[in-house]
């Protein structure tokens, strides 16, 4: 039931095409009689005949012109198809479970490349010639950049720069150890027979276990992002893929020039210039990439005012990047990698928050499409009977050659390796290594710029290829998820983020350099903190902008995080109960930000990038590309206007009112309006609910342990010079003594905790009523801005010792109540109020009754 | 080395300190050597006379990276590089007044530290504020080192407090 509403769409499309397709072989087969139908056909031959059928009957009214837009339209249309898989489901909750069901168990890469086969089928049928090959400038110059800058910009750097010495050697001597062995084993089978008649040599056998050695990052990014691997196997395995071209680009070229060159002419001398060209081509490209990355820094700083089309310029330099290395024959792949990597920080700091949503989804859109036509392709250009060659010798050889040679090179490499690293990799995790060393297009890429003349067997290595990118992908990509779960390899950690973690890794390093620098060992650490030295104080201040810079600081990003987490939920809770009250007051509501609402996803997604990335597309923390996902779900939340405004109003609360406080020191001088509406509005509201829970507390409803942790928090809050600290301190013993009372017996003790603290400092932030949201404890910042107002009134009760002048109070008013400096402002501005109070208040110390009814 | 059983004399309990910190011998020569270097005086003490030179071997210890193959014998808890004993370090690095809980001034002083030059006082607060509010379970408004060791629970504690050559 499940699939079949799934297999009935696939259906659809295919009958689809086939009617799209079969007017096409339908008009093949008339105009070869030479009708005159208006229809044109796919090849080009016929066109002349066709223009001149069509002006011969009379000007057309509509033509159906398909030529002119098939190529694009097929492309476009196979796209929408794949993308249709996750648009439908929306719509019908079977069709999303066949989906699921499905897409788990195949990795979608294998779903493509059958669909290729099938499309490549369709046409073949309908064309008798293969108008669809994945030639190798569209692969190279096209389809391939955009999948290796997405995988750049999104690499986690830390991860990788920690496993930079692993993945190195992966992917340098484990690639020319792939090579090297292939190439001779097989060499040495033909020499020994097994694989028939062919004219091959050495050199060409070197050269096609060059091409075949290359893990393929495309492959690797499409099969393990449904699997979710611990991020150390991840990075070492995706790593090797993206630096291994630098190595693939060096073999190829170099053996294509000794086989061009022919046997007997290849001496030392060209050896040696091989050796050297590899380190050029690889430093060579990175450089450039490097470059790129740097330029776009600098661009982003310098583009404050033309913010729409700053995403743009990361993608065309990031094109330029792998267009100047392939120019100058450097690894293409290896500039664009380090031009993510190095600009990513720069530009995520630099641009605004909607340009740097813009460019992550833009990338991941482009990346996906490419994948997508990859695949396709590859899956099209296997029906084409003009390349088939078959020997089942060479084919069978080679996939048995490919396969454990690789496991070979990884266990014997690891096993080096695991002697200088920290934390060694263990066995699972190798496995998974080499079962992970998919073949992909790049290598069939390669195989299909031989040059013919040189090597009379290319079609044979064309296919090889072929069935080793099949094999690769299809079987291996399937059943790479039964084998992780199989062999209990440890999966991605869900992280949620918090305060303490972060605070304690941060603690954690900085120890880690002392220890090293007074064991005497220039380790790891201390290399780490050297160069973020030197990255904070010169790149940072060349490539990001001034404001950027400022805000640099991860544990900072947590908490800001965690904060509009905690606003999120407030707001939620309150619509759940009904209402938002002082959302009601629309004059409150002003000056939105679309920033502070974008920055909450951002931050969201920011922060997490900070962690560590990993790529693939789930519900995962630490992804950044999880952001459609996550995105939907806090859309969810934040879908009503009022919650918007709400929001807005705490970010407002959050950083605002505390500089607001800070000015309301300065008498002379007052904030602007909206901020005393704002407070008023609060106040009055405040005052109603006093009035209510009075009357309920006579009833003992509310406990107080919810507001005892207000003062608290509270307390925490206002401390906004060296003066106050002590203040605070008594203060804080002032609310132990009250908790202590409050959390005893409880009855109508709300004003008598209020009066128990020492030292004649009355805990003004001692809040009794304070919970018009009941039971949901009230976010420290908010619970500052009621107490702004409210304050009024208690404040000065708690000046009723003194002589009332206004003078006298407002001299006292920051000394006492320094946690409440809104004093000085309330005080002027709601004067009548206050004397009101100070006429109904009693004298010190009061009993509680007398009180309750006195302040009524 | 020729002059080991020379040099470990010097070292007064050296057996004692490797059988408790688990350092092998050449690894404990190459500390005293660092040692004394440190010491110029060659008072045998560390900063005003505090830290000897066991000590200081005993807190390198706490660095020494985890052994992976652990062996369930009763030995593996009390040397110092086992992930408990790692986690009291850092949590003696906080609680400066070792009174057994991080209280909020105790982690508003370590953050100052850390962050004192780009936040300003009130978010330091603020921040102390919800490390607590997270962490601690008992509500008593202060980090206990159960409590600490729950939150930490995820953080991957024998990578982070390690350093390779001290193996």
């Amino acid at each position: 039931m499940l699939r079949c509403g799934y297999a009935l769409f696939w259906l659809l499309g295919s009958v689809l095409l086939i009617c799209v397709v079969s007017p096409v072989k339908g008009e093949a087969v008339v105009t070869h009689e030479g009708s005159h139908l208006k229809l044109s056909k796919s090849s080009h031959s016929n066109e002349s005949q066709h223009g001149h059928s069509s002006n011969a009957t009379g000007i057309p009214i509509i033509s159906f012109k398909w030529h002119h837009v098939e190529t694009s339209y097929l492309v476009a249309f196979w796209m929408i198809k794949e993308k249709k898989k996750y648009i439908l489901p929306l719509a019908n909750r079977e069709v999303i479970e066949a989906n699921h069901h499905v897409t788990s168990v195949i990795p979608e890469s294998a779903l493509l490349i059958c669909f290729g086969f099938i499309l490549g089928g369709m046409i073949w049928a309908a064309d008798k010639v293969q108008t669809f090959t994945l030639t190798p400038t569209v692969f190279f110059l096209y389809l391939l950049p955009q999948v290796i800058l997405d995988a750049g910009y999104h690499m986690p750097n830390k991860l990788f720069f920690t496993n930079l010495g692993g993945i190195l050697v992966h992917a340098v001597i484990g690639t020319c150890w792939n090579a090297a062995s292939l190439g001779l084993s097989l060499w040495g089978c033909q020499m020994g027979g097994a694989m028939g008649d062919l004219d091959i040599g050495l050199l060409q056998y070197l050269l096609f276990g060059s091409l075949m050695a290359a893990v393929d990052p495309v492959a690797v990014i499409a099969v393990f992002e449904q699997v979710h691997v611990n991020d150390v196997l991840f990075i070492m395995v995706f790593g090797e893929s993206l630096l291994n071209d630098g190595v693939t680009v060096v073999l190829f070229n170099v053996f294509d020039a000794f086989v061009s060159l022919g046997g007997p002419k290849i001496d030392a001398a060209e050896i040696i210039k091989g050796i050297v060209s590899f380190f050029v081509v690889a430093f060579g490209g990175s450089l450039v990439g490097l470059g790129f990355g740097l330029l776009i820094s600098l661009l982003t700083r310098c583009t404050k005012n033309i913010q729409i089309i700053e995403p743009g310029f990361i993608f065309v330099l990031g094109y330029l990047s792998y267009l100047t290395a392939e120019m100058l024959s450097l690894s293409a792949i290896l500039s664009i990698v380090f031009c993510g990597m190095c600009c990513q920080k720069y530009v995520r700091a630099n641009m605004d928050e909607n340009s740097v949503q813009t460019v992550r989804y833009a990338m991941k859109a482009f990346a996906n499409g490419s994948e997508t036509i990859i695949f396709v392709f590859l899956g099209i250009s296997a029906i084409d009977k003009v390349i088939w060659v078959w020997n089942t010798g060479f084919i069978l050889l080679t996939l048995l050659f490919v396969l454990v040679y690789r496991f070979i090179g990884v266990f014997f490499l690891t096993w080096i390796l695991n002697r200088f690293r920290l934390v060694p990799l263990e066995f699972v995790d190798q496995v998974i290594m080499s079962y992970g060393g998919l073949r992909g297009a790049v290598a069939y890429g390669l195989a299909v710029m031989l040059d013919e003349n040189k090597i009379k067997e290319k079609n044979l290595m064309v296919c090889t290829t072929l069935i080793v990118v099949y094999f690769t992908v299809i079987l291996q990509g399937i059943t790479m998820k039964p084998l992780v779960m199989w062999l209990k390899v440890k999966r991605a950690a869900v992280t949620e983020v918090s305060l303490l973690e972060k605070l304690t890794n941060k603690m954690f390093n900085h120890t880690l350099v002392a220890i090293e620098d007074i064991s005497g060992q220039i380790g790891h650490n201390y290399m780490r903190s050297k160069w973020k030295y030197f990255e904070e104080n010169w790149m940072s201040w060349i490539l990001m902008k001034p404001s950027a810079r400022k805000k640099q600081d991860q544990l900072l990003d947590v908490f800001h995080q965690l904060n509009l987490k905690d606003a999120m939920e407030y707001v939620t809770e309150g619509e759940r109960r009904g209402s938002l009250e002082f959302v009601r007051n629309e004059n409150s509501i002003i000056d939105f930000k679309k920033k502070s609402e974008s920055e909450s996803f951002d931050i969201n997604n920011a922060n997490i990038s900070n962690d560590h990335g990993v790529m693939s597309n789930t519900s995962r923390d630490p992804i950044p590309s999880v952001s459609l996902e996550m995105h939907e779900q806090t859309m969810k939340a934040v879908r009503e206007a009022e919650a918007i405004n709400a929001h807005h109003l705490l970010d407002q609360h959050l950083y605002k009112s505390r500089k607001q406080h800070r000015h309301r020191f300065s008498r002379s001088h007052f904030d602007i309006n909206r901020d005393e509406k704002e407070v008023q509005e609060i106040f009055q509201r405040t005052m109603r609910n006093r009035l209510e829970s009075f009357t309920s507390a006579k009833m003992g409803v509310k406990p107080p342990k919810t507001i005892v942790k207000h003062t608290q928090k509270e307390q925490q809050q206002k401390m906004p010079n060296g003066k106050s600290m002590d203040k605070a301190k008594t203060s804080y013993s002032g609310d132990e003594g009250s908790e202590g009372d409050s959390a005893s017996g409880y009855d109508q003790s709300y004003m008598r905790a209020t009066y128990r603290a020492g030292a004649g400092i009355e805990n003004p932030a001692f809040m009794p009523d304070l919970d018009p949201m009941d039971l949901l404890q009230i976010p420290p910042w908010l619970a500052e801005s009621e107490l702004d107002s409210s304050m009024v009134a208690l404040s000065h009760r708690a000046q009723v010792g003194l002589p009332r002048t206004p003078s006298n109070l407002r001299r006292l008013a920051p000394l006492r109540i320094s946690t409440r400096s809104t004093d000085s402002f309330t005080l002027e501005n709601i004067p009548d109020t206050q004397q009101m109070d100070s006429d109904q208040l009693p004298p010190p110390p009061p009993p509680r009754p007398p009180r309750d009814d006195g302040y009524v | 080395m020729g002059s080991s059983s020379s040099s470990r004399n010097k070292i007064p309990n050296a057996q004692e300190l490797m059988d408790q910190t688990g350092f092998s011998s050449a690894h404990l020569l190459r500390l005293y050597d660092r040692f004394e270097c440190l010491d110029r005086d060659n008072r045998g003490y560390l900063r005003q006379d505090t830290v000897d030179f066991s000590s200081f071997v005993r807190i390198l210890a706490h660095f020494r990276p985890t052994d992976r193959n652990r062996n369930k014998e009763g030995t593996q808890q009390e040397l110092p590089n086992s992930r408990t004993r790692k986690l009291k370090f850092a949590f003696q690095l906080y609680d400066l007044d070792r009174d057994g809980k991080i209280s909020r001034e105790e982690l508003l002083q370590v953050l100052r530290a850390m962050l004192g030059l780009q936040v300003t006082e009130e978010q330091l607060q603020s921040i102390a504020e919800r490390a607590i509010q997270e962490a601690d379970l008992d509500k008593d408004d202060a980090i206990s080192f159960d409590e600490f060791k729950k939150s930490l629970e995820k953080v991957d504690i024998d990578t982070k407090m390690s350093i390779g050559f001290l193996k």
